[in-house]
């Protein structure tokens, strides 16, 4: 299909199997229960899945594949970001020029970034894209005020000229469409006591994601991709093979750059602000996590990793006391309040310590991160059935290795 | 005139004098062996031949073009492939794609942009590939991971990934340094099978009189950064200068 194998072929349908009935999948308890707060299917979550899913995968084919590890990812978000605001200022409030904008001027600026980033390798290239991020950050807070919006960030205002549509009408700020689709627009479908929500921006987003997805899985197929997996296992021998492995990086630093941009595109196309905190460290630090998360190198794995991270930033944190106490409600009096003490520090503004504990978990006994686990459960379900099936004449031969 | 022209090259490291005025001319299709006692400048040399080293005097002609100055991938696009002491392979890949990739860098050059391309469709890189590792017999081991190979398997794939790329010249740094006995014998018999197969030339350092007795056609004798006699196998092995700088024995 499409030039893939079976294999990747079957992955790209399952992503788009799960990117499309994401509002059915994320909203599995109904809207009056207890475990409603659970359900991630609102609009802005699921924009933000799917537009970090993005910037996963960007971030991938450079850190996956090449293993530079950047940490200054988020300078291009936020280049593409303003670039996005930019165009809906200057033009119209359509999405496609302020899209197509935010990826040329992300690539633009890791051109510049990667050129000078990758004289160097390993901690020393790390340190170097931190510290173009950091910069870029604080220039875009103070000196650049008049392109960023400085401390207040960038938005729209109604006598921005608009010359592809006119001005404002009306009083109100006019919304980002796609060629008269409103990005807000929601369709509600209620069935029973089950609410579903199909929001305009979400598809948008999920479309874009899903060609960002199966353009990652060609890269990662072509001799290119090749190529930088070299770079990753052995510069010394590749440079003794005739190949140059400068371009090579700094290709795969421009499109995963150009990714980035394409998300902070996306992200002020669902709502047109930008602000320069966008740049800082802690964003950059965000993607490093989730690809970490999901298993670098893997196809799939960012888009996981994006999605686990959004999921406990927006729903675990909203857990508190109160609903803590609904829980442990069985319980005696003492034993509840203990209980509630003890789980605390795990939930609402607690979030990050969790997170943090399971990244911890996931790196030291899974390094291929979600990936690996899910292949693990996989193999190991495999086996059991297998098992049940041959009976007990198959039990002598499974204790043999696998594979 | 031979293929590799080294000459009046001399190199210096603060106070040591490593390599001083060194003449060298390995001709076509022969196998040419720089030995010498350690600390020789054997290595000094063969990293100015390959661009990891620019020599102080002197000039290093291949093939009728100077290398000084030039990148390691740019010497190697020249037709020099190099086989080094431990060998340099891509672990993370498969034996296949190990092989692939020198095949890819000679038809492609240093860079080429083919990311939307499947590497599965490059049918003639695959099956030079598949004929490379045929010829090795490795073929049963292709998707293996690299880096599990054991080391005479990976020295065999080193090799094998440095004569796809048909270089004019094959260059090899202490292939049997560190093995055991049958090992050695076994690289001995493969560079043999090599020789053997295609018109290939070869510059071999090495420090194992064994080795080069086995497979040499030409032999220069480095001692203290400077060559002391070359000659035929025959005529070096009972030269007393030789025996003078490997043994320092007095006369």
């Amino acid at each position: 299909m499409l030039g893939l194998n079976k294999k990747d072929g079957t992955l790209l349908l399952i992503v788009i199997g799960l990117t499309l009935f994401a509002p059915f999948l994320l909203n599995p308890f109904p809207v009056e229960s207890e475990l409603a707060q659970f359900n991630a299917g609102y609009p802005d979550l699921m924009q933000r899945f799917v537009i970090f899913g993005i910037f996963a995968i960007g971030f991938n084919i450079l850190f996956g594949l090449t293993g530079y590890l950047s940490f200054g990812h988020a300078a291009f978000l936020g280049a593409g970001s303003y670039a996005g605001v930019w165009m809906m200022k200057l033009l119209s409030m359509n999405v496609i020029p302020a899209i197509v904008a935010a990826v040329i001027v992300a690539g633009l600026f890791s051109v510049l970034i990667g050129y000078i980033s990758l004289r160097r390798s390993g901690i020393y290239f790390s340190i170097l894209t931190l510290a173009f991020a950091q910069m870029s950050f604080a220039l875009a807070y103070s000196v650049l005020t008049p392109i960023t919006g400085g401390e207040t960030g960038l938005q729209l205002s109604l006598d921005d000229p608009r010359i592809l549509t006119g001005g404002a009408e009306g009083g109100n700020l006019p919304v980002p469409s796609l060629f008269g689709l409103e990005m807000r627009d929601s369709f509600d479908l209620v069935l029973g006591s089950w609410l579903f929500t199909f929001n305009v921006g979400y598809y948008v987003c999920a479309i874009i994601m899903i060609a960002a997805f199966y353009l990652a899985i060609r890269i990662f197929r072509s001799p290119f991709g090749m190529m930088l997996r070299a770079v990753k296992s052995n510069q010394q021998r590749m440079s003794y093979t005739g190949l140059n492995s400068r371009p090579y990086t700094l290709a795969a630093f421009v499109i995963s750059g150009m990714y980035a941009g394409l998300a902070g595109g996306l992200m002020v196309s669902m709502d047109p602000l930008a602000g320069a905190e966008r740049m800082q460290w802690t964003a950059s630090g965000e993607v490093v996590l989730m690809t970490i998360l999901g298993g670098a190198g893997t196809l799939i794995g960012p888009v996981l990793g994006a999605g686990f991270i959004k999921y406990f930033e927006n729903i675990f944190s909203k857990i508190n006391d109160q609903i803590l106490h609904g829980w442990f409600a069985f319980l005696p009096d003492g034993l509840e309040n203990a209980m509630v003490a003890l789980v605390h520090p795990f939930i609402g503004k607690g979030w990050h310590l969790t997170l943090g504990i399971l990244f911890m978990l996931v790196v030291i006994f899974l390094p291929g991160g979600l990936v690996e686990g899910g292949q693990r459960v996989g193999r190991f379900a495999f086996r059991r059935r297998n098992k049940k099936a041959e009976g007990a004449e198959a039990e002598g031969a499974a204790k043999q290795p696998a594979e | 005139m031979g293929v590799l022209e080294v000459k009046n090259v001399g190199k210096r490291f603060g106070g040591l004098q490593a390599l001083g005025n060194v003449n060298l001319s390995v001709k076509e299709n022969t196998v040419h062996a720089i030995i010498g006692p350690n600390g020789a400048g054997k290595s000094t040399l063969l990293n100015c031949l390959i661009g990891k080293l620019i020599p102080d005097t002197g000039s290093v002609m291949f093939d009728g073009q100077s290398v000084l100055g030039r990148k390691p991938h740019e010497i190697n696009q020249m037709g020099i492939s190099r086989v080094f002491q431990t060998p340099e392979i891509f672990g993370d890949l498969t034996v296949f794609e190990n092989v692939m990739i020198p095949i890819f860098a000679k038809r492609d050059g240093a860079f080429r942009m083919h990311a939307y391309e499947s590497v599965s469709n490059e049918r003639d890189i695959t099956e030079a590939a598949e004929r490379m590792l045929e010829d090795v017999n490795m073929l049963d081991k292709r998707h293996v991971q690299a880096s599990s190979l054991s080391r005479g398997d990976k020295r065999r794939l080193e090799m094998a990934m440095c004569l796809s790329q048909e270089p004019k010249l094959l260059l090899l740094d202490e292939p049997t340094a560190g093995m055991a006995r049958a090992d050695t014998n076994n690289t001995i018999d493969l560079l043999k099978e090599i020789k053997a197969k295609r018109n290939i030339t070869m510059a071999i350092i090495e420090h194992d009189m064994h080795v080069v007795f086995s497979l040499a056609e030409r032999i220069t004798v480095l001692a203290q950064g400077t060559p002391l006699v070359e000659d035929t196998p025959a005529n070096i092995k009972g030269h007393p200068k030789v025996r003078e700088a490997y043994l320092g024995e007095a006369h």
